[in-house]
């Protein structure tokens, strides 16, 4: 498999969906959550390899989202987006497991080139198991 | 806030101060002086009123004398014996050899002749019954005249005394140099004012005063007498326009009143003299009082000043932190709002430009519009990133990492950057670079970020042809550094100095300043523990200074 897996999780749908047809149609296989919880049923039914993660989303925020993804399934890289430059969340994110942190909205072919990288760290400490 | 009137509040207390203290001092001085002046004048009076008494009581004296002398002689001598020439001569010589008060002696018949006369002058063949104390010697047996002229047109007074023996009577009669009272009374006359005289019970003068009058003439006085009365009298009296002390009394022995003059003004020199002293010592005293009251009120004043200055200062220090604290998490909430549907409108212009590279999409014929359309929905969310991303790191709370940062180099790098814009636009940066300047625990990043958006400001406020003058220094003083930017642009006028630091403010065209530059400087420098400060004139040129602890 050449393509990242990748699940997009963010309460905006225009965003989301928006986000995935464009992702799709540049070959990866991409898919939506709208909140944590769905997020995280998703990722046990599925397996994924990079989660953009929204980090300010009504109920479960990211950082949460994040904690119980790298309990349940570490090996998912995790990019984290926010609209606020909270860095302190951003350092925390990263301290917990985040690969990398982008602030809206983010150029499509940063986030593209973050995906990459996550995508290859991804394969790399996969192979390194 | 309301800041203090000084001047008034200087003036008010040196009113008070001056006031409250002169008070007492004034109370003091204005007492004593009355006090003094009126010990003064009553021993004046009581002095006038001694010197009245003992004069009287010398000139009652001398004539009580002469008239016993005159009555003594007078029963001393036998009818026969008085009217024999040589005896009375002889008499009359025994008389003078002690006192010279008489001028002659006469024995008077009752026909009003000479039965005998010892003196030196020629009476022979006057008839004295028709005088007026002639008739008053015979009715009173004893009688003294007023000063008269008499024959002789000499003033004189006479003593006159009637001898019974038997059926004779005759008149003893002695004549009296009236000069005799003018001497009593001139050696009381005293000062260059002071007067004495004597006065008959008609107010006719029978000495010569010194002022206003000759003996013999009426005296008009400046009080009234009524009839005899006993003791003395003394009052302060204005005669023109000027204010005599008089004492006054009557005589004994005959119905003359002695009245006495002073002028207080010769008496009370003394007291003038040590008034004078005491308003010297006053008003030296309250120039004194007047100067050390200004002096330290003034120093007061302008400690309070200082105080007051400082605290405004501190205040507006405070309300620009307030506000920026304020505004700082409302920027943030703002930025995050619009940085979502940013997000969408981004991505939405994207997947329409995914789509526009499908070759049934790019045979529609508007196909280029719709092209340029997509570009520009992505250049303006572009822009309006920039804005929202700008604000976020005005808003920005996160502690700088410090490092050891050398000022010197630091402004040297961010100069690098904006070299060529300067040179495209003919400025000329100078560099004055202060030596061994201490290094600053700093955020070199932040620091940066704020050197640049001076130097920034200072290009965009020269435009064209000019000059920036960098320079650092180091104040041993406060131990810190301090960073100059110097323009020579188009300045600040001051309502706009006001408002300089505050977010969203300012001067630049819509789309090219976001009015965050000098705010964020300012948050930053304020976290790093410095301050910045600003000065303008307007069409010369602007300069901040950025100060900063040093290690």
């Amino acid at each position: 498999m050449d393509q990242a897996r990748i699940l997009v999780v963010d309460d905006e749908r225009d965003y989301n969906e928006t986000i995935v047809k464009r992702l799709r149609r540049r070959g990866f296989e991409a898919e939506t959550a709208l909140s944590g919880p769905e997020a995280l049923e998703l990722l046990s039914a599925k397996s994924f390899d990079v989660a953009l993660l929204d980090i300010m989303m009504p109920g479960m925020d990211g950082i949460e989202v994040l904690r119980e993804l790298k309990k349940r399934t570490p090996e998912v890289e995790v990019i984290l987006l926010t609209g606020h430059a909270s860095v302190e969340s951003g350092v925390l994110g990263m301290s917990i497991g985040a690969n990398s942190y982008l602030l809206k909205p983010v150029d499509f072919d940063e986030l593209l080139a973050a995906i990459g990288q996550a995508y290859e760290r991804k394969r790399l400490s996969g192979s390194g198991s | 806030m309301k800041t203090l009137d000084f001047k008034r509040l200087r003036l008010s207390i040196i009113v008070f101060t001056v006031g409250f203290s002169l008070l007492p001092l004034l109370v003091l001085g204005i007492g004593i002086k009355q006090r003094f002046s009126s010990a003064y004048q009553d021993a004046l009076r009581g002095n006038l009123r001694t010197l009245v008494e003992s004069k009287r009581n010398a000139i009652d004296l001398f004539l009580n004398e002469r008239l016993s002398q005159v009555t003594t002689l007078a029963s001393a001598l036998s009818f026969e014996e008085s009217s024999d020439q040589p005896a009375l001569e002889r008499i009359f010589a025994l008389m003078q050899s002690s006192t010279r008060y008489y001028i002659d002696i006469g024995v008077i018949g009752m026909d009003g002749y000479h039965m005998a006369y010892a003196g030196p002058y020629n009476l022979e063949g006057l008839n004295y019954k028709n005088e007026e104390w002639f008739a008053k010697v015979t009715s009173k047996g004893v009688y003294i005249s007023d000063v008269f002229l008499g024959f002789r047109k000499v003033p004189h007074i006479i003593i006159a005394v009637l001898r019974r023996e038997g059926n004779r009577s005759w008149i003893v009669r002695a004549t009296i140099d009236s000069d005799i009272f003018e001497s009593f009374v001139k050696r009381v006359q005293m000062g260059r004012k002071g007067d004495a005289f004597l006065l008959n019970d008609k107010q006719v003068l029978q000495t010569n005063p010194r002022f206003g009058g000759h003996a013999m003439e009426d005296m008009e006085l400046p009080f009234r007498v009524e009839g005899r009365f006993q003791g003395v009298r003394v009052q302060e009296l204005t005669v023109s326009h000027r204010s005599y002390l008089y004492g006054w009394t009557w005589l004994e022995n005959k119905d003359w009143m002695l009245v006495i003059r002073e002028d207080p003004e010769d008496e009370l020199r003394p007291l003038f003299e040590a008034e004078y002293l005491v308003w010297l010592l006053l008003a030296g005293g309250v120039a004194v009082i007047i100067a050390g009251t200004v002096i330290v009120t003034n120093s007061m004043v302008r400690r309070l000043e200082k105080a007051e200055r400082e605290k405004a200062e501190l205040d507006a220090n405070l309300t620009q932190s307030g506000k920026m604290a304020a505004l700082g998490k409302m920027a943030a909430g703002v930025a995050h709002e619009i940085n979502n549907p940013l997000a969408i409108i981004r991505e939405q212009a994207g997947w329409i430009k995914d789509l526009l590279e499908e070759d049934e999409v790019k045979a529609v014929p508007q196909f280029k519009e719709i092209y340029d359309s997509v570009h520009r929905i992505e250049h303006h969310v572009e822009r309006a990133k920039t804005v929202t991303h700008r604000m976020l790191g005005f808003a920005r709370r996160m502690e700088p990492s410090l490092h050891e940062v050398d000022f010197n180099k630091l402004l040297g790098e961010t100069v690098q950057f904006l070299k060529t814009e300067a040179l495209l636009r003919n400025i000329d940066v100078r560099l004055t670079l202060g030596e061994n300047l201490p290094p600053t625990k700093s955020d070199p990043t932040q620091l940066q970020q704020v050197f640049l958006n001076l130097i920034d400001n200072a290009i965009d406020a020269i435009g064209k042809n000019g000059q920036i003058t960098l320079t650092t220094r180091y104040h041993a003083d406060k131990n810190e550094l301090a960073a100059v930017f110097t323009d020579t642009g188009c300045g600040i006028s001051p309502e706009t100095l006001d408002k300089i630091f505050d977010p969203f403010f300012t001067t630049k065209k819509p789309g090219e300043g976001t009015g965050l530059g000098l705010a964020i400087a300012f948050g930053i420098i304020e976290k790093l523990g410095g301050r910045i400060t600003v000065t303008s004139t307007l069409g010369k040129g602007t300069t901040f200074t950025v100060y900063v602890p040093a290690v």
